[in-house]
């Protein structure tokens, strides 16, 4: 069989995670950081900055983006990709808000 | 009744809810069937339908409610409705095609429209219940306001959005003092971003309302009257009476009991059915595509569907809609539209002396939304281009000037600044002309922008006009005009960070939104870079006023600790002046061995650091440590970081004073504090100068006859000795200088420029003049320091173990294992 079923997972109330800042998601295989920008909108991507590994939870969020703690490479949170002369992307994972609880779609997540 | 013999053939369609959706629906059907339907409709309220969104004028006394009503009496009998004025219905049966009234009769239905709208919030407090609380939402709420209004008073309401801003406006013109109470940092945020927000704030307040910000509303007081609210803070605000405006839920009982698809609202598709063929639903009461709407833009257009599905057009589709927002209250321009998401793509234009704001969020060539304040002329145009999906690629440069300025050819700045006349004011806070600053460049061989600033005044009150008056002295130096000279703070100013520092002070400026909007900033939200220099000049212009925003920091000063290259972190408690105990050094053994802590090391400044602690283990971690008595040695902050000391008097045969003593009370004086960049000290008990104090920041050396300050050392990427700065006699001395000069720096060096730079751009000189030689300024910044310290000289750790932002240390949420791991790899 080759449906997808998917696995929107609830990982809790929008309001745990601050604005202009992340929380972490812990899975098997890989850790998401959920970010929350100032307006609300929400995104989540693999931890980890394609650059060298960075927990970009960690990160200044600003606007759609964040900044990498290690060495400021900025990553656009909607695509996961390096802004600027820099190249890379991190993965990112479907998420939705439904009454005020964040859901991050885990099939990728799970996948090696 | 008789009935006439038309009549008999018409299907029966009732109406539940006689508000504003049902009234267009209506309207919308009778257009496209006039004869169709026999209409029985059935409404709470004792009264016609009326345009509710005029409430706001009637509660200010503006209008009346004759002059809002939409269908009066007449219109129901031309169109033969049968209105049913304040009659509830309390039941539906999907099955047998009926509703009940409260009065308990039953009427049969071909068609249901549920119109029921949506009621206000109440927020879950003590006291909600207490005569004197009303909410806002219908013409009695209205007369039950201008009733109070007869006895004046005080008025509180809660809620900062679109209906409690109004609700307040309305309440003030009735006489009341009115409070509003807002939970969210900024008011209408779901409509406008901070600096909207801000601009909107500034302006209800100059209208003598008072607003509360970030204020959660514990209970209402009263014994057997409202007679206060009371704020989680503590704050208690008394009243006379409370409205309550916070937000609305839609009225889905009916909907829910009977068992239709509900989830906020009743569930519609896009051709407004609900879960069951027979039933409509429209307006408040409804969600569609997961939205629930409550202005009045969308309800028609799903009135309107809704209608002509009624009439038998099975193409009418509704597909969403997109809103804009106005704000009824005199003397306030605002208009929000669509997504302005930040993170986009944007244009921003601000006027700080006429108080606008207008900001396009842009995706690609089209408009995905605008906020505009003070100049609101344009929103309905950019509102078409967003609705309509519009090309805006060829007008992208001069889109942000609105319509009138669309046509021309855009010209560059330096071109646009040439081609204006000599009489174009350039500085609209001190008034000052192209010409005049012209006329001044000449007349005085001006040949910098400062030179301008002190002969004309031109770009020195709110700076916005910086850009223009350099390309004025480009245009008349030609050549000689080197612009070089100045760097702005970032891409969003062109103002240095030295001029943003002093308009901090000049304008009174508190708040970031307030720096973006008085000093004009070219984004919205400002940058990476900009927000972390803001928050600190902020923290330092205004310590007992400005909340820290920690999410404006690097993430070492927002948890305490050191990020290392695989996400782990460092802890170095402090050591005052570099003495521990064996007491201290078995804690921190402790701490290492039940923390599983891989490496424990000995740090250039003398301390201990604890290398590879888990986030999660941070708080645990300072608790021992706090229990042991020691605080955050700061290793990560632009603050205080060690004072180094040899062992000076006590000990040593060289040894000229107690610098080990000296270095202590030194760091008891300076921890906590916040600086642009990172401040280390060296104590020295004789010339030998065993703590290295001469390439510190600020070094002291003792000497027989007292003691040498230095400055402006340097030993990391760039090496530099101290310069001396002066001698003094005692120990209350140095500390007293030592505070002075770490003041100074506060406030004038650039954030991240670390002291010898500082000195070396404003002069070794200057420096001496400041602290040694006036003794009045130093005894003044030496205090303004301590005033500083009294906020921040406490230990962050304590206030993390207590509580403060815990959520910043575990992951919110834990997968262990998924179900479908298996599946998911087929």
């Amino acid at each position: 069989m080759n449906a997808v079923t998917l696995n929107w997972f609830d990982i809790g109330p929008l309001t745990a995670i601050p604005r202009r800042g992340a929380r972490t998601v812990r899975t098997p295989r890989r850790e998401i950081a959920v970010f929350r920008t100032a307006d609300d909108q929400v995104f989540a991507l693999e931890n980890r900055c394609p650059h060298k590994g960075g927990p970009l939870s960690e990160g200044i969020v600003h606007g759609a983006k964040v900044t990498c703690p290690l060495h400021n490479w900025v990553i656009d949170l909607e695509s996961g990709g390096a802004t600027g002369e820099d190249h890379g992307c991190s993965r990112t994972f479907p998420v939705k808000i439904v009454d005020g609880h964040v859901f991050v779609e885990m099939t990728r997540a799970i996948a090696a | 009744m008789p009935v006439p013999d038309t009549q008999k053939s018409r299907r029966k369609l009732v109406v539940v809810g006689n508000g504003m959706a049902a009234g267009r629906m209506l309207e919308e059907l009778f257009a496209l069937q006039p004869d169709a339907w026999d209409v029985t409709i059935f409404g709470a309220e004792p009264r016609v339908n009326y345009n509710r969104i005029m409430l706001s004028p009637v509660l200010a006394g503006e209008k009346t409610y004759e002059d809002i009503v939409i269908h009066d009496d007449a219109w129901y009998a031309a169109h033969c409705v049968a209105l049913r004025k304040g009659e509830a219905i309390v039941s539906l049966d999907c099955k047998a095609h009926s509703v009940t009234t409260s009065g308990g009769e039953v009427v049969s239905y071909d068609k249901l429209v549920i119109a029921t709208g949506s009621q206000p919030f109440v927020i879950p407090a003590p006291g909600v219940n207490l005569p004197g609380v009303v909410t806002y939402r219908d013409l009695d709420d209205v007369k039950l306001m201008l009733a109070a209004a007869a006895k004046g008073g005080r008025a509180v309401v809660i809620g900062g959005g679109l209906l409690g801003l109004e609700a307040a406006a309305g309440l003030q013109v009735q006489g009341f003092e009115v409070a509003v109470v807002h939970l969210m940092p900024t008011l209408m945020e779901r409509q406008l971003d901070e600096s909207a927000g801000y601009l909107l704030q500034k302006a209800i307040e100059a209208s003598g309302i008072e607003i509360i910000t970030k204020a959660n509303t514990q209970a209402i007081l009263g014994v057997d009257k409202v007679e206060g609210v009371k704020l989680a803070d503590g704050r208690i605000l008394p009243a006379d009476i409370v409205v309550m405006a916070v937000g609305i839920r839609p009225n889905v009982a009916i909907a829910k009991a009977a068992g239709l698809k509900v989830n906020r609202g009743i569930v519609v598709d896009d051709a407004m059915g609900s879960s069951d063929p027979d039933i409509i639903a429209v307006g408040e009461c409804v969600e569609h595509r997961g939205q629930c709407y409550g202005l009045v833009a969308p309800l028609y257009e799903m009135a309107k569907i809704a209608a002509a599905r009624l009439a038998g057009n099975d193409e009418a589709l509704y597909t969403g809609s997109v809103t804009s927002t106005k704000l009824k209250v005199t003397g306030i321009d605002l208009f929000s539209a669509g997504d302005f998401s930040e993170g986009k793509d944007e244009i921003v234009l601000r006027d700080p002396a006429h108080g606008v704001y207008k900001r396009l969020v842009l995706d690609g060539d089209r408009i995905l939304g605008a906020v505009l304040y003070g100049q609101t002329d344009d929103g309905a145009w950019y509102f078409d281009l967003l609705k309509k999906g519009a090309d805006i690629s060829s007008m992208r440069q001069t889109l942000i000037f609105g319509q009138a300025y669309q046509g021309g050819s855009p010209l560059d700045p330096t071109a646009a600044v040439a081609a204006l006349p000599d009489d174009t004011e350039i500085c609209g806070c001190n008034g000052v002309s192209k010409g005049a600053i012209t006329a001044s460049i000449k007349a005085h061989a001006l040949t910098s922008l400062d030179d301008v600033r002190s002969r004309t005044k031109a770009s020195s009150s709110c700076g916005q006009c910086t850009g223009k008056v350099e390309q004025i002295l480009a245009l008349t130096l030609g050549g000689a005009y080197a612009a070089a000279t100045r760097k702005p703070m970032c891409k969003c100013t062109d103002l240095t960070h030295e001029e943003v520092r002093g308009f901090i002070i000049s304008k009174s400026l508190k708040s970031m939104p307030a720096i973006w909007q008085e000093l004009a900033w070219k984004t919205s939200c400002g940058c990476a870079s900009c927000r972390p220099a803001l928050n600190y000049y902020l923290v330092c212009a205004w310590p007992s006023d400005y909340a820290d925003d920690s999410q404006s920091r690097f993430i070492n000063e927002r948890v305490h600790a050191n990020i290392q290259k695989d996400g782990t972190f460092s802890v170095v408690p402090r050591m005052w002046g570099g003495l521990t105990t064996p007491d201290e050094l078995r804690a921190i053994a402790n701490v290492a061995d039940r923390y599983k802590i891989p490496t424990v090391k000995v740090t250039g400044g003398q301390r201990i650091d604890l290398l590879g602690v888990k986030k999660e283990d941070l708080p645990k971690v300072w608790a021992d440590l706090n229990a042991a008595g020691m605080v955050s040695g700061a290793a990560y902050a632009k603050g205080l970081r060690t004072v180094k000391t040899c062992v000076g008097s006590e000990w040593c045969r060289f040894g000229t004073q107690d610098s080990t003593g000296l270095g202590v009370k030194l760091e008891k004086t300076l921890w906590g504090s916040w600086t642009p960049a990172k401040v280390k000290l060296g104590v020295s008990g004789c010339p030998r100068n065993c703590a290295e104090a001469t390439v510190k920041d600020i070094g002291v050396i003792c000497v027989e006859s007292g003691y040498d300050i230095h400055i402006a050392g340097a030993a990391g990427l760039h090496v530099r000795a101290t310069d001396l700065l002066g001698h003094v006699e005692t120990e209350d001395e140095v500390i007293e200088h030592v505070a002075a000069i770490t003041q100074l720096y506060r406030e004038e060096a650039a954030y991240l420029q670390r002291i010898w730079k500082w000195v070396e751009t404003v002069g070794l000189e200057y420096v001496r003049a400041s602290i040694m030689n006036d003794a009045a300024n130093r005894k003044a910044l030496a205090a303004r320091f301590e005033a500083s310290q009294k906020v921040y000289r406490k230990d962050p750790w304590a206030q993390r173990v207590s509580g403060r932002e815990h959520y910043e240390f575990a992951p919110v949420a834990t997968v262990a294992w998924i179900g479908v791991e298996e599946g998911a790899t087929v």
